[in-house]
């Protein structure tokens, strides 16, 4: 007996309440943007600039005092926290320390980091410090650039693909369902107070990919279920496309779930907020693929008239083809 | 409609066996490691029985091409620094000066007397006392202009003139300005290089960024700090026209004079030409020596641009000191005892061994045309590295094994498939990996992570199509070749979109961004790969051998 994520067939109307997911989606939407606009994100040193130290001793953490031993040396912000993971044994207390960017300058200069680590060495004879960071305004700026332009220029070249490959509504279904995806993340982000940093783009990034890959597989069966059922409303086609893919939707979420659970769980602190933003862009991607791309398609409508040849077979406008070459 | 013709078979296997053998190296790493790094000091002429047996631990005749560990995983420095190429303007400007003043003088009758003013650091200001000769000393001074020395720059001059009434404005073109930056920062790139691997650390990366930034990331050093101590900030050699002595650092040194103190020597100062004769970019190379009463000395060489001068200078100074000056200290300043034509000489002193040594070795690692801006600087302790590849490497591993039992729970024998399908795909990432000797980092891992839960992706397309068509097709077999051809389509949209994206990352992103793209992209093509050809040829296989009446997927 196999095991089934979802029953063999399914029949079940996703466009029923369609209205209810759009106004679901777009009250998260408003609230993800609220969060964004009034809290902001927790910048980390990668696009705010400043430095941050890595702590490591055998002595319990003491915030308080880790602050009262650097307030001499009039740093500005510092923000102390500790860090936890199941991993770490009780011998081993790791506190994280970000300094704001210092005035006219552009990395923090060695004396200060100099000077942070003497105070705390003093605190906690043992401490040793496994990385420190700093990253000048200049730089931080420009990788914000360049994050935002990334972001930007995966999401068009995405449109113009799906574009070419399928039809504009696609296209745009598709991109609506991507930014509906990202922008959901960033109001994570900024509501559980996350840092923020480069490697987090890559994970904002790789959401783009895995949401479209779950939209493109269902379209491409929209788009096949469209030339063989001529006659049927979009609606049901639609619907049909869904249930027809639904098994491997969840097949595919859910492998890939388990595998970034355990690097959740297992892969150490330093990578745990991006593994958190790619668990999440993975719920969000499979619910948009369906909620949002196919639900925005069905408003949009399709072009029905695929009077092209070969009637049946997978092709898109531009005649492109695959075929397999050993039939 | 199951067969595939042999050639392919063949193909696809071999495909995998090369992929799997040039990652075997990684399992084995830090023996192969130990053994390339023999293999490298031997190959540099070098050669003893330890080297011999180091590089003796890996088998010649196998791949050893290794994924580069990224600083996060083992643990250095990384900075990044942007070279101040304006102050090379104000270096150029000062030493036209003598040029601009000797090619004035001996118009005297018509321009009369010449000074200097004072100007901004980019030009030469210029006044002569005959306003009646401004447009001959325009002419002369345009005289001295040269076609600037780049491609792009072809047919334009270096300097540009201009004239109000008896006051000159010298200053440089703008194509000049863009020729001169890139050779500061081509410069500054070779001298940064230089005087790392004087330190020998291994495999430092030192690449330019952009127009004028440096990317310097040196695996094995303790700090950022220490990075920045050995690069040196500020060095800046020169050789300089000794005008006298001085006893204190406040003196007046008369115009186009400075004062510099002595390096070793507190309280002793020099008065030098502020316009150097010969600066550090044009010694070529610079050793420890003894001279003919076998008194440690240190030789040295001069480019010819830098061999004319120094010639010329020392012809006409003999008997003179001539100071050699790192970053404003008068490292020494030994007299001239004869003209040094040719460019190279031999520097005499009270040096011990050491210390001629060390003057070799700041001769040699020449000074930085520009000082260094350091824009960004991180460290990492190798155990932090060390603690990320564990944990990594354990979350690959349940990954690992949580998804091929959840396959076979799925898909039962065609889940066993997928999951050989997957070891391969694995190996294969590495493979590539270690032959485009990409550097792997942490999120690389999560990229290879994320790619086992993916990779399956296209596997489950086949499967759930066969099954699909198992309900309407014409016998297993018939569903099984329906079930790759009508999946193919969305397997090919779905993975090229994703591949999108990474060629994205990889374009614009940097550092860690760049380390997931490069597993994510390779994934993808892999796990295409095995998935419509590797699953495919192992079912048609099976399927070939038992012919079974009915399929269960």
């Amino acid at each position: 007996m196999r095991l089934r994520l979802v029953p063999e067939t399914t029949n079940w109307d996703f466009f029923g309440r369609i209205t209810l997911w759009l106004g679901i989606s777009g009250f998260m939407l408003i609230l993800a943007l609220a969060s964004f606009g009034i809290r902001g994100l927790n910048y980390g040193i990668d696009f705010a600039g400043g430095t941050t130290i890595r702590t490591e001793s055998s002595e319990p953490v003491d915030v308080g005092a880790y602050r009262e031993a650097l307030a001499p040396l009039d740093l500005g912000d510092v923000t102390i926290t500790e860090v936890f993971d199941p991993t770490f044994g009780e011998d081993r207390n790791v506190a994280s320390l970000s300094i704001q960017a210092q005035d006219g300058q552009e990395a923090v200069s060695g004396e200060t980091i100099a000077a942070v680590q003497a105070a705390l060495t003093e605190l906690s004879p043992d401490i040793t410090f496994p990385s420190v960071e700093s990253v000048g305004p200049t730089v931080s700026g420009e990788l914000i650039q360049t994050a935002a332009l990334a972001v930007m220029l995966a999401i068009g070249a995405v449109l113009i693909y799906i574009w070419l490959r399928f039809e504009w509504q696609f296209a745009l279904g598709a991109v609506v369902a991507l930014v509906h995806d990202v922008v959901l993340t960033l109001g994570v982000f900024s509501e559980v107070g996350i840092r923020f940093d480069l490697a987090i783009i890559a994970a904002l990034l790789t959401i783009v990919g895995y949401s479209l890959n779950d939209t493109v597989v269902v379209f491409d069966r929209v788009r096949e279920n469209l030339r063989r059922y001529k006659k049927r409303p979009l609606k049901e086609v639609l619907n049909l496309s869904i249930n027809e893919t639904l098994s491997r939707t969840f097949m595919t979420s859910f492998t890939t779930l388990l595998a970034l659970i355990a690097l959740y769980i297992l892969g150490g602190d330093v990578i745990r907020g991006f593994v958190f933003a790619m668990i999440w862009g993975v719920v969000v991607g499979t619910y948009s693929s369906i909620f949002v791309a196919s639900a925005l398609l069905l408003k949009l409508g399709v072009k029905r008239d695929w009077s092209k040849p070969e009637a049946g077979q997978a092709q898109g406008p531009a005649g492109t083809q695959f075929k397999s070459s050993d039939s | 409609m199951l067969n595939i013709p042999l050639w392919r078979k063949v193909l696809v296997w071999l495909i995998v066996a090369a992929g799997l053998l040039l990652a075997l190296p990684n399992l084995f790493y830090s023996r192969v490691e130990m053994s390339n790094d023999a293999e490298a000091v031997i190959a540099s002429g070098e050669s003893n029985d330890e080297l011999m047996a180091a590089a003796g631990q890996w088998p010649s005749w196998l791949p050893d091409g290794l994924v580069n560990l990224g600083l996060d995983l083992r643990g250095g420095a990384h900075l990044v620094a942007r070279v101040e190429v304006a102050d090379v303007y104000e270096s150029r400007m000062d030493s036209l000066w003598p040029e601009v003043r000797d090619a004035l003088a001996a118009e005297r009758d018509t321009i009369g007397f010449v000074t200097r003013e004072e100007s901004a650091p980019d030009q030469l200001v210029v006044r002569i006392s005959e306003a009646d000769g401004a447009s001959r000393a325009l002419e002369v001074v345009r005289g001295l202009a040269r076609p600037v020395a780049s491609i792009s720059g072809a047919g334009q001059m270096d300097i540009a003139v201009s004239a109000d009434g008896p006051v000159l404005t010298i200053g440089l073109t703008e194509a000049e300005r863009v020729a001169m930056d890139d050779r500061t920062v081509r410069q500054s790139l070779e001298i940064v290089r230089r005087r790392i691997d004087e330190v020998g650390t291994r495999e430092p990366s030192i690449q330019r960024q952009g127009d004028q930034r440096i990317l310097i990331q040196v695996p094995g050093v303790g700090s950022a700090q220490e990075l920045k101590d050995i690069i040196g900030t500020t060095a800046q050699l020169t050789f300089s026209a000794v005008v006298g002595t001085a006893s204190s650092a406040d003196e007046n040194p008369g115009a186009g004079n400075e004062i510099v103190p002595f390096r070793d020597e507190p309280g002793r100062f020099l008065v030098i030409e502020t316009a150097p004769v010969v600066s550090g970019e044009d010694l070529v190379d610079a050793q420890p020596t003894f001279d003919q009463n076998n008194r440690p000395a240190v030789s040295f060489r001069f480019d010819p641009t830098g061999a004319r001068r120094f010639g010329d200078y020392t012809s006409e100074h003999v008997g003179e000191p001539f100071a050699i000056i790192l970053d404003d200290e008068v490292i020494s300043a030994p007299n001239i005892n004869e003209p040094i034509r040719g460019g190279s000489g031999i520097i005499t002193g009270n040096f011990t061994v050491e210390s001629s040594t060390d003057l070799a070795v700041l001769l040699r690692a020449g000074a930085l045309p520009a000082e260094l801006t350091f824009l960004e600087e991180r460290t990492i302790g190798p155990e932090l590295g060390q603690d990320s590849i564990d944990a990594g490497t354990i979350a690959c591993i349940v990954a690992f094994a949580g998804v091929m039992i959840f396959m076979v729970l799925s898909y039962g024998l065609f889940g066993l498939f997928a999951d050989i399908a997957l070891l391969v795909n694995v190996g294969l990432i590495f493979g590539l990996l270690s032959m485009i000797g990409a550097t792997l980092t942490l999120p690389g891992i999560a990229g290879i992570v994320l790619t086992i839960g993916m990779a399956v992706d296209a596997n489950v397309l086949v499967f759930e199509r066969i099954r699909e068509e198992l309900k309407t097709a014409r016998g297993p077999s018939r569903a099984i070749s329906l079930g790759y051809e009508k999946a193919l389509s969305a397997i090919i949209d779905a993975n090229i979109t994703t591949f999108i994206t990474a060629v994205i990352l990889f374009a614009i992103g940097s550092g860690p961004v760049r380390g997931f793209a490069i597993t994510l992209g390779l994934g993808i093509l892999t796990s295409v790969f095995t998935a419509i050809f590797v699953t495919r040829i192992l079912i048609v296989t099976w399927f070939d051998r038992r012919r079974p009446k009915t399929i269960e997927v």
